[in-house]
């Protein structure tokens, strides 16, 4: 035990002289590690915020998991009667807190330069945080909006642009143009996507079928009965999808037709939707990681010439085969870690600075995740690794040395 | 009391497409305990295997070697090279100095190897070897920083830090004038003769061989003394 406790403190006093004298080569291996590492853990963890981004972009659009959509319809496409109950009762019975009816319509709004239909969404409070709905100014629907007199209108950047920017303190109006003039009053305003160039905005789901009743006439219709969304933990979904057609489809009879099915992103995958991500990013730090390693392996065979006499005579003075093996490799080891905690916090400042998350996220996360610390583990893993095996050669070659040969070298 | 005991010792190497190569051959040695033995040889003579075969870096193909008794080739290559440790000291005709590293540091060295109190009171006692080399002063220099003799001298202090029973000199003064090897000598001698350790150097120079008591050539793998073959 003592001889272990001996060899052991002697070996980092050992790798300890080797750095502190040594210390250019080891600062140049230090830096080529240092940068890999910092590349594989930046890496990683710029790739769980690009995740973070793509995963957010498909709950803005499809929802989040699980989403269940729910559409009911009579056989001649009117709108089935007692709907609305029905709904509440599903609502009620299965303790679905996140639901929301959906009714897309074009409503005519009055601006100064005219009157323009405008894509409108009518949705229930719960929609904003189904679908990740951010807003740049005001605030998203509540249920106090419910009781307003003049309904409440959240629009996009375009629309606002189009008022004139006010200031929604001043409770700003619009003016929506249907069979009753109606004025709104704008609560908020949600940035507009890349693509979109006119104006659009959400109603609440009630508010708009105040104003503009929902057609039932499939003929007429450019917009169709309410559809309906509800967001339930992933692993009831599928009974909930069961559970939901049976009550629905008992509750309006044969004659209607009711469709329930999950549309998120994920239930489109049957492995991980963000493997091929995720592989494409591990490929990356993993080249990255192979240069540093290449870097390392190079400088410490370069200098291992200059080291066989050193190491000839330790073994002189009784340096067995093994301690010089475990010291040299102790020394790369000792260095490839350092340079890997240097790395990975670098890395954490990297990722976590303000300018890199808003240009990975391009605006499209709301939850920016912490940094992985799977990231981080990676990294100081990498770096050990990366020790030992670029330690191993020289050791290896250390331990084969002859001793009065090394030493007359 | 015998410190190491060789009998009829050979060393032979395999060539590749060759017949083996008899570097060593029958070899006989005893050396006691507070020994001076002198080894002289022109070059290829094979002085350089013999002091690999005693500073045990290597193994005899043939023959027996005991050190202190127990026989060499016996021994795991750990235990080898922890008794190389305990109980050899080299001195260098090169000096060999860890560069970059203190007269101190250079000393510790050895003790890095050691166990128990050597190992943790490795610096007072590397101080106090160089107090006794008469660098007391240089405690903190460099190699670079140490005239020839100095640091020949901190070699001495190196190869006997550990309290070696053999002291193993290649060339100790090759790489110094006339004088400085002279007052080196006279130091290994001293340093030899109070720690009681025997002491064997092989040297080109016959002065230096004379100091001995015993007084050995090696010719062709052969060794002999006064001209006489000892096996």
């Amino acid at each position: 035990m003592k001889r272990v406790v001996t060899n052991l403190v002697g070996s980092v006093i050992e790798a300890w002289q080797e750095l502190r004298i040594h210390k250019t080569r080891v600062m140049l291996s230090l830096i080529g590690v240092a940068v890999a590492v910092c590349a594989i853990t930046t890496v990683v963890g710029l790739g769980a915020v690009a995740q973070q981004a793509t995963v957010e972009s498909s709950e803005r659009s499809g929802g989040r998991a699980a989403s269940l959509f729910l559409s009911a319809s009579m056989n001649d496409g009117s709108t089935p009667p007692g709907m609305p109950e029905i709904w509440r009762t599903a609502l009620d019975r299965y303790q679905i807190d996140y639901a929301s009816r959906v009714v897309h319509t074009s409503q005519t709004v009055q601006f100064s330069d005219g009157a323009v239909p405008v894509q409108t969404v009518g949705v229930d409070a719960p929609y904003g945080t189904m679908h990740r709905i951010t807003v740049e100014e005001g605030a998203w629907f509540t249920d106090n909006d419910q009781a307003r007199l003049a309904p409440a209108v959240l629009v996009n950047s375009i629309f606002y642009d189009r008022l004139g920017r006010p200031d929604l303190d001043t409770h700003p109006t619009t003016t929506l143009i249907g069979d009753r003039t109606t004025t709104a009053v704008v609560t908020g305003v949600y940035p507009a996507l890349s693509w979109e160039t006119e104006p659009a905005m959400y109603m609440l789901a009630d508010a708009l079928t105040a104003i503009t009743p929902v057609v039932s006439d499939p003929n007429l219709q450019q917009f169709g009965p309410p559809s309906y969304e509800l967001w339930v933990p992933v692993d009831v979904s599928e009974q909930l999808v069961i559970a939901l057609q049976r009550d629905v489809q008992g509750a309006l009879g044969r004659e209607a037709s009711v469709s329930v099915n999950r549309q998120d992103y994920a239930a489109f995958q049957d492995s991980d939707p963000f493997l091929s991500l995720k592989l494409t990013v591990g490929a990356i730090a993993g080249l990255v990681l192979l240069l540093g390693a290449l870097g390392l392996v190079n400088i410490a065979l370069v200098t291992l010439k200059q080291r066989i006499r050193e190491i000839g005579i330790r073994r002189s003075f009784g340096a067995t085969a093994s301690r010089v093996f475990f010291a040299v490799m102790m020394e790369s080891v000792v260095a490839t870690v350092v340079a890997g905690i240097v790395g990975v916090i670098a890395a954490v400042l990297i990722v976590k600075s303000p300018f890199v998350e808003d240009f990975i996220s391009q605006g499209q996360v709301t939850d920016f995740p912490p940094f992985p610390v799977e990231a981080a583990v990676l990294g100081l893993v990498c770096a050990t690794a990366v020790g030992a095996l670029a330690g191993l050669i020289p050791a290896l070659v250390a331990v084969r040395v002859k001793v009065i040969d090394a030493i007359r070298y | 009391m015998t410190l190491l005991h060789l009998e009829g010792v050979t060393r032979t190497v395999q060539l590749i497409d060759a017949p083996p190569l008899t570097i060593l051959s029958g070899v006989d040695l005893t050396v006691n305990v507070g020994d001076r033995v002198s080894i002289v040889g022109r070059s290829g003579s094979g002085k350089t295997t013999l002091l690999n075969l005693l500073g045990l870096l290597d193994n005899p193909t043939s023959g027996i070697m005991l050190f202190e008794d127990q026989p060499v080739q016996e021994l795991s290559s750990g235990a080898r090279d922890r008794l190389r440790g305990r109980e050899v000291g080299f001195i260098f005709q090169q000096f060999n100095l860890l560069q970059g590293r203190t007269a101190l540091e250079n000393v510790m060295t050895p003790l890095l190897y050691a166990e128990g109190r050597q190992f943790w009171q490795r610096s007072r006692i590397a101080s106090e070897m160089l107090e006794r080399v008469g660098l007391g002063d240089r405690l903190g220099s460099l190699p670079d920083r140490l005239s020839g003799g100095e640091q020949q001298r901190v070699a001495i202090a190196r190869s006997l830090v550990r309290g070696p029973r053999l002291i193993l000199a290649d060339e100790p003064t090759g790489a110094l004038d006339l004088e400085t090897g002279e007052t080196v000598m006279d130091l290994i001698d001293q340093v030899a003769t109070e720690s009681g350790a025997a002491l064997v150097t092989i040297t080109h120079d016959p002065a230096i061989a004379a100091r001995a008591t015993t007084h050995l050539r090696l010719d062709h793998g052969v060794l002999q003394v006064s001209g006489t073959v000892l096996a």
